[in-house]
């Protein structure tokens, strides 16, 4: 009896764990999108659309000499439109995908007791930086979060899981978490039908207008920037970007930790 | 053997059914953050992580920890360890429990936890976190339960177990190195950015998981009819004092490297903790308890009269067990994201809720345990007898 | 052995949970919801796959073309030389204007609870 009992349910467990390790295998062994795509549609394609701008690696410049507080505004307010990100009252909450902020800020380990005048005050424009070389990208243990060949580095809002490791990894504080639902108390107060909204418990960051590049547009806070945001192809020797930075001395955000920023600021 | 845990005293029951009811109430709490999001915490888009994180990392090192019975026991012949390595054992499953509980309470979709699964991602140190995690979830509870079983059958283990005890040491150690190395890695943080963070997890988890577990085994000597050895309890508190020991002088070390070079970035965060920064000082006064508490506890259990009067050492552990749990908690998860990357100081301080949720997870944990060791006690009882 | 009545009683118990959904529910089974299609999903004729495919595997298709859209920047959905915006927003529901006759309905019968709509926008309706 004991022993019948006890073979059963060895037989039954090992039977269970096979059993499980089986499907685990089978997520290891296939690439989920590339082979559940094949399977619905054997003659269906997908392609980018025809008016794309497309890049080797996107990158945008900041010419700090042509900002002022009136445009940081204008810019913040295109992008998080643009997004529909939620404004929410408690300050805990707030999510930001462009922000304006001083040069201390922005640039902790460059501050300077006898920094020019001009920079002292100036607001400096922030967002993600879309590094070459992402920590953010590394931590992630989904995927979540990954890096497209041009550059971008993008989120995958289905994906996420919300354990904001990302945000533990990101060198620049350029990440937000949906700490509640991003529509509750109208917190999203011109919902753009265009682009959708997030839900609680993911993070969200600046997507260099990802979805506005794919349809041929520059992205909102360039669009919306009278001039001083530039927005190229670093990849592209020719590029508006590449001919700045020849001409100009640019700095970028901790460069020391070898992340490779693809933003650019002209001081 | 479980049917032990299902025959006990009125106040084991009474105990048992305390413990559901914190769980329930914590549970609560939990529906309510599972409904409105992680924003009933304390937790912002400047510190991220918070107390449950904390915890998590705390747990980590109480689990690995019961790697300091089995060492003297199995590596060593140290045969007064053969009678409480159960203990240890079963006190990592406890603590591996509550540290996948934490982590579940702390995701913002905890749904789609199995992500983690369908999309394995090697460079990411979470992923190998879950494997680890899991995996010495697994060898305590194949190990502990079958050499209790062998026990009570007075049989030797079973010869396929050895190799798995002693994987389980090395595994013990890769845990809280995993667990470190979450941290250590971020290019952006520099009072984590340092090479002794896992060493230094490691000297806090033999200190303060042993010192936890002197103080269950005088408890079990005054509930139960099984002792846990006078020998024992000695041998374990000198595994404290060194373990304590060694926590303080990677700590100094810390200290002097950021002190000395005084580089921004790694000096601020110590400033913050200690001293407070740009008029910021909430965790000030935790921080010196910590410290005070740890080091008192040192100098009880250096002291051979004071460590061998068992009321002495109970203080002293509860002294080293609450100062490191300050300290590797809330210190080390919130000091490190204060100053955030722009310089600006937003500090965090856990909510009621909060706390809730995480005494239910410690609820959890403690209704393993008691089960747990009411089957040990039982089987040793059993034998006694 | 003088457990027996014990076991038997715990069996009894045990099958009359087990199969509490199928009892409680007996006779309660409701048809299937009929979907309604908009005036412009009418006057369309097919979706981008036939109804069939559309019936059985839509969610599949979802995902393939959120995937595809938010992973590899392809955005255009190509079949029988036809080209589709990937967008459930704009594409799917810009015909399929009526979400709670058209997708509700048959969801709630099913039992499902996408959350698509948790982020993404859909058309007011007029009551």
């Amino acid at each position: 009896m004991e022993k019948n009992r006890r073979s059963f349910l060895k037989f039954a467990g090992i039977s269970v764990l096979g059993l499980g390790s089986l499907s685990l295998l089978d997520g290891l062994t296939s690439d989920g999108v590339i082979a559940s795509s094949g399977q619905t549609s054997a003659e269906a394609t997908f392609k980018t659309t025809a008016n794309a701008l497309t890049a080797q690696r996107w990158g945008m410049v900041i010419d700090t000499r042509k900002i002022d507080g009136g445009i940081c505004k204008d810019m913040e307010e295109a992008c998080h439109t643009a997004h529909n990100v939620p404004d929410h009252e408690e300050k805990r909450h707030e999510i930001k995908w462009i922000w304006e902020t001083e040069y201390k800020h922005a640039f902790p380990e460059k501050t300077d007791e006898f920094l020019t005048e001009r920079l002292k005050d100036l607001p400096i424009p922030v967002l993600c930086n879309h590094c070459q070389n992402p920590p953010c990208v590394q931590a992630c243990p989904t995927q979540a979060t990954f890096q497209r060949p041009d550059g971008i580095v993008m989120m995958d809002f289905h994906r996420c899981i919300g354990c904001r490791f990302c945000m533990a990894a990101c060198p620049f504080g350029s990440r937000s978490f949906n700490f509640r639902d991003p529509r509750a108390d109208n917190a999203i107060k011109h919902e753009n039908p265009d682009f959708p909204t997030r839900m609680k418990g993911v993070v969200e960051k600046c997507n260099f207008c990802a979805e506005r590049l794919a349809v041929g547009k520059q992205p909102a806070c360039v669009e919306a920037s009278q001039g001083a945001l530039i927005f190229g192809d670093l990849g592209d020797p020719e590029s508006e970007v590449r001919q700045l930075l020849k001409e100009n001395y640019a700095i970028r955000r901790k460069q020391n930790l070898g992340t490779n920023p693809s933003v650019y600021y002209l001081v | 053997m479980l049917e032990k845990a299902l025959k006990g005293s009125k106040a084991y029951w009474i105990w048992v059914f305390a413990l559901l009811g914190i769980i329930t109430v914590g549970f609560s709490f939990y529906l309510k953050q599972l409904d409105f999001g992680l924003g009933i915490t304390g937790m912002s888009r400047d510190v991220t992580w918070g107390f449950y994180i904390a915890q998590f990392t705390f747990l980590v090192g109480v689990a690995a920890s019961a790697v300091m019975l089995v060492i003297p026991y199995y590596l060593h012949n140290y045969k007064a360890f053969g009678r409480i390595t159960i203990m240890g054992e079963f006190l990592a499953i406890a603590s591996v429990i509550m540290c996948i509980l934490f982590i579940i309470a702390d995701l913002g979709q905890p749904m789609r936890l199995l992500n983690v699964l369908l999309y394995p991602t090697p460079h990411s140190m979470l992923f190998w976190d879950m494997i680890v995690l899991s995996g010495y979830l697994m060898i305590n509870l194949v190990v502990g339960w079958n050499v209790l079983d062998a026990e009570r059958n007075s049989v030797p283990p079973a010869k396929w177990l050895k190799p798995l005890i002693y994987l389980s040491v090395p595994w013990a150690i890769s845990i809280h190195t995993v667990t470190a190395y979450l941290y250590c890695g971020l290019p952006g943080r520099g009072f984590w950015l340092t090479a002794i963070l896992a060493p230094r997890f490691l000297a806090s988890a033999f200190a303060g998981g042993p010192a936890f577990l002197i103080l269950l085994c005088l408890l079990v000597r005054k509930v139960t009819k099984f002792d846990p050895g006078k020998e024992q309890i000695q041998s374990l508190a000198k595994v404290v004092v060194y373990g304590s020991i060694a926590n303080m002088f990677f700590f100094l070390c810390e200290v002097f490297v950021a002190m000395y070079s005084q580089i921004p970035e790694h000096l601020d965060h110590l400033q913050y903790l200690f001293f407070g920064l740009h008029g910021h000082g909430v965790l000030v006064p935790w921080m010196w308890t910590a410290m005070t508490l740890i080091v008192s506890g040192i100098i009880l259990l250096l002291i051979p009269a004071a460590r061998k009067n068992e009321a002495v050492l109970a203080v002293a552990c509860i002294f080293t067990f609450i100062g490191i749990w300050i300290d590797k908690g809330m210190g080390m998860v919130a000091g490190g994201f204060v100053p955030n990357p722009l310089h600006e100081v937003h500090e965090y301080f856990p909510t009621f809720p909060e706390v809730m949720i995480a005494v239910a997870v410690y609820g959890t944990g403690f209704l393993v345990l008691t089960i747990l060791y009411k089957v040990f006690v039982g089987v040793k009882t059993e034998l006694a007898a | 052995m003088n457990d027996k009545p014990k076991i038997i009683i715990g069996l009894i118990i045990f099958f009359a949970v087990f199969t509490f959904p199928f009892w409680y529910n007996h006779g309660a089974a409701s048809s299937a919801p009929e979907v309604k299609l908009t005036e412009k999903a009418k006057a369309a004729k097919q979706c981008v796959r036939d109804t069939e495919f559309m019936r059985k595997e839509h969610m599949q298709l979802l995902n393939d073309w959120r995937n595809r859209t938010v992973r590899d920047a392809q955005r255009i959905y190509e079949i029988d030389g036809k080209e589709y915006m990937a967008s459930l927003s704009n594409t799917c529901m810009d015909c399929h204007s009526n979400k709670a006759e058209f997708c509700d309905k048959c969801h709630e019968y099913a039992s499902v609870n996408p959350y698509c709509w948790d982020c993404h926008t859909y058309p007011k309706e007029k009551k």
